[in-house]
C-alpha cells in the first residue's frame, strides 16, 4: 500500500508536468483557425524563413557533427592533464545566456583576427552568420551527446582491430563509428533541433532582416513585436511540428541523448 | 616464444615490478593471479596496447616493445570476445586479412576453414547479437587466427560460459594450439583450466611472477 502511494505520487508529479505542456500546446494550436495558419505559412516571407531555417539548421548540424565526433571521442577515451577543465570549457556555450554568445560573436568578428576571417567569408549580418550563431551552441550539445555515445561503447573491439593490423584511425573508422551510427544520428538531430530554436545569437550577430537573415524564431519575434499574434502562433505551430518530427526521429533510432 | 624482461608498470591500483618470464615456442602458457593484479595489463603490454614504463617484450627473436600492435603478428582474444557489433561473423573473421589487403578469394577460403575448425560455419551470416557466450568466444578465436599468428593471447576466454561449454572450448583451444603450432598465453582464474591446458604455468602475485610449472 505504502509502496503504491510512492508510485502514485511520482506518476502525479510527472503527469502534472506533461499535462501542463499538453495544455500549452493545445492552447496554442486552438488559438487560431487552420485556414489562418495555412495563409501565414504560404506567405512569401514565412516560406523564405522556413527554407532558410531548414538550410541553416542542416549546415550547422553537419558542422557540429564534424567537431562533435572527434571532440566527443577525445573527451571519452583520451587521458590528458587538464581534462576536467577542457570538459567544463566545452559546456560554456550551454550555460552562457544566448544573447551573450551573440555579443561575443559580434565583438570577435570586429577584432583583427575576426576581420581577417570576415575578409574571406563575410559573416556578420549574413546567412553565414546565422549558421555560425547556430553552430556555436549546437556543437556543444552535439559534443556532449557524442561523448555519452563513446562512453557507452566498449573500447576493446577497437583494441582487437589494432592487433589485426588497423591503425587507430582505421579502428575508429571501421569498428567504432559504425557501432556509434545511431548516436551520430542522435547528435545530428539534437544539433539540428537546437539550431532550429536558436534566436538570441542570431538576432545580435546576423540581425533580423526580412527575406535576408530571417529564420523561423526571427519570424515569431518580428510578428510579435508588431502585434501580429496569428502570424506568430502559426510559425510557432510549424516549429512545434518540426520539433516533434525530430524528437520522434531520435526516439526511433533508439538512442537517448 | 613469448618473453618479457624486467617489465615495470605503475598504475594507481597496482604495479608490475620487474616481471620476467618466458613461454617457449609452441607451448601453452597459463597465467593465473587474483583480480586486479595486472594480468590483463601484461597481455596488453605484449599486444602493444600499452607501453611499459621500462622493460622489453620479445616475440620469437624480435624485440617488439616499440612495435605497433598490428605489426606484432599475434592474435588477441579479450575476455568477452569484444566482437564487432555491426559486422557478420564472416566479416569479423575476414577483418584482419581484409585490413592486410589479402585477395578476396584467400579471405573467403581462410574464413571457411577457420569457421569449420571452430564449429561456427552455421553462424557465418549472423551478427554477434544473440550469439551465446561460447559462440562468441569461438568467433573471437577464429578472428584472432585469421592472420595466422605465431602467438595467441587469451584473456579469460572461458570466464563467461557454462561448464559443459568450457569443456568443449578447452578441447578446441588444445586442438587449435597443436594444429596451428602457436605459442599461447592464456590468462585465467581457474585452476581447472590451468591444469587442463597449461604446459607452462605462471602466477602473478604482488606484481611479480611466480612460476608454478615452468
Amino acid at each position: 500500500m505504502l509502496n503504491n502511494r510512492f508510485w502514485i505520487v511520482l506518476v502525479l508529479i510527472c503527469g502534472a508536468y506533461l499535462a501542463f505542456w499538453v495544455a500549452m500546446i493545445a492552447a496554442t494550436a486552438t488559438y487560431t483557425s487552420p485556414q489562418d495558419v495555412w495563409k501565414v505559412l504560404i506567405s512569401r516571407e514565412i516560406q523564405y524563413s522556413t527554407v532558410l531555417s531548414l538550410v541553416t539548421c542542416t549546415a550547422s548540424a553537419l558542422l557540429s557533427l564534424m567537431i562533435a565526433v572527434p571532440a566527443g571521442y577525445l573527451m571519452s577515451r583520451g587521458r590528458f592533464p587538464g581534462k576536467a577543465l577542457v570538459d567544463a570549457a566545452l559546456d560554456i556555450p550551454i550555460v552562457l545566456p544566448p544573447m551573450v554568445v551573440g555579443i561575443c560573436l559580434l565583438i570577435f568578428f570586429q577584432s583583427k583576427f575576426g576581420q581577417l576571417i570576415e575578409h574571406v567569408v563575410p559573416l556578420t549580418y549574413t546567412v553565414g552568420g546565422v549558421i555560425v550563431a547556430q553552430f556555436v551552441i549546437a556543437a556543444a550539445f552535439a559534443i556532449r551527446t557524442m561523448r555519452g555515445v563513446f562512453d557507452h561503447l566498449p573500447s576493446r573491439p577497437e583494441d582487437v582491430a589494432m592487433t589485426l593490423g588497423c591503425s587507430r584511425w582505421q579502428a575508429v573508422w571501421h569498428v567504432t563509428l559504425p557501432a556509434a551510427r545511431r548516436g551520430v544520428f542522435a547528435a545530428v538531430s539534437i544539433a539540428w533541433a537546437r539550431s532550429l530554436g536558436e534566436f538570441g545569437p542570431i538576432l545580435v550577430f546576423a540581425g533580423a532582416t526580412r527575406m535576408k537573415t530571417e529564420v523561423l524564431p526571427t519570424s515569431v519575434w518580428l510578428a510579435w513585436s508588431v502585434g501580429e499574434l496569428e502570424q506568430g502562433v502559426a510559425v510557432s505551430l510549424l516549429m512545434i511540428a518540426i520539433s516533434m518530427i525530430v524528437l520522434v526521429a531520435i526516439r526511433v533510432t533508439g538512442e537517448r541523448a | 616464444m613469448i618473453r618479457l624482461e624486467n617489465i615495470f608498470w605503475r598504475a594507481p591500483a597496482f604495479q608490475l615490478e620487474d616481471v620476467s618470464f618466458t613461454v617457449p615456442d609452441g607451448r601453452y602458457g597459463v597465467l593465473m593471479g587474483k583480480t586486479g593484479t595486472g594480468k590483463t595489463t601484461l597481455l596488453e603490454i605484449i599486444c602493444g596496447l600499452r607501453r611499459p614504463d621500462s622493460g622489453t617484450a620479445w616475440l620469437g627473436d624480435r624485440d617488439v616493445t616499440r612495435e605497433v600492435p598490428g605489426a606484432r603478428g599475434l592474435g588477441y582474444v579479450p575476455q568477452d570476445g569484444a566482437l564487432f557489433s555491426t559486422m557478420t561473423v564472416r566479416a569479423q573473421i575476414g577483418f584482419g586479412p581484409r585490413m592486410k589487403r589479402e585477395a578476396s578469394a584467400n579471405i573467403a577460403a581462410v574464413v571457411e576453414q577457420l569457421a569449420a575448425e571452430t564449429g561456427i560455419t552455421h553462424l557465418l551470416d549472423r551478427k554477434p547479437k544473440g550469439l551465446s557466450g561460447g559462440e562468441k568466444q569461438r568467433v573471437a578465436l577464429a578472428r584472432a587466427l585469421a592472420l595466422r599468428p605465431k602467438v595467441l593471447l587469451l584473456d579469460e576466454p572461458l570466464a563467461s560460459v557454462d561448464e559443459e561449454t568450457q569443456d568443449d572450448l578447452i578441447a578446441l583451444l588444445k586442438r587449435t594450439q597443436q594444429e596451428h603450432h602457436i605459442t599461447v598465453l592464456h590468462v585465467t582464474h581457474s585452476r581447472r583450466e590451468a591444469e587442463a591446458l597449461g604446459e607452462t604455468r605462471l602466477r602473478l602475485e604482488n606484481g611479480k611472477i611466480v612460476c608454478d610449472m615452468p
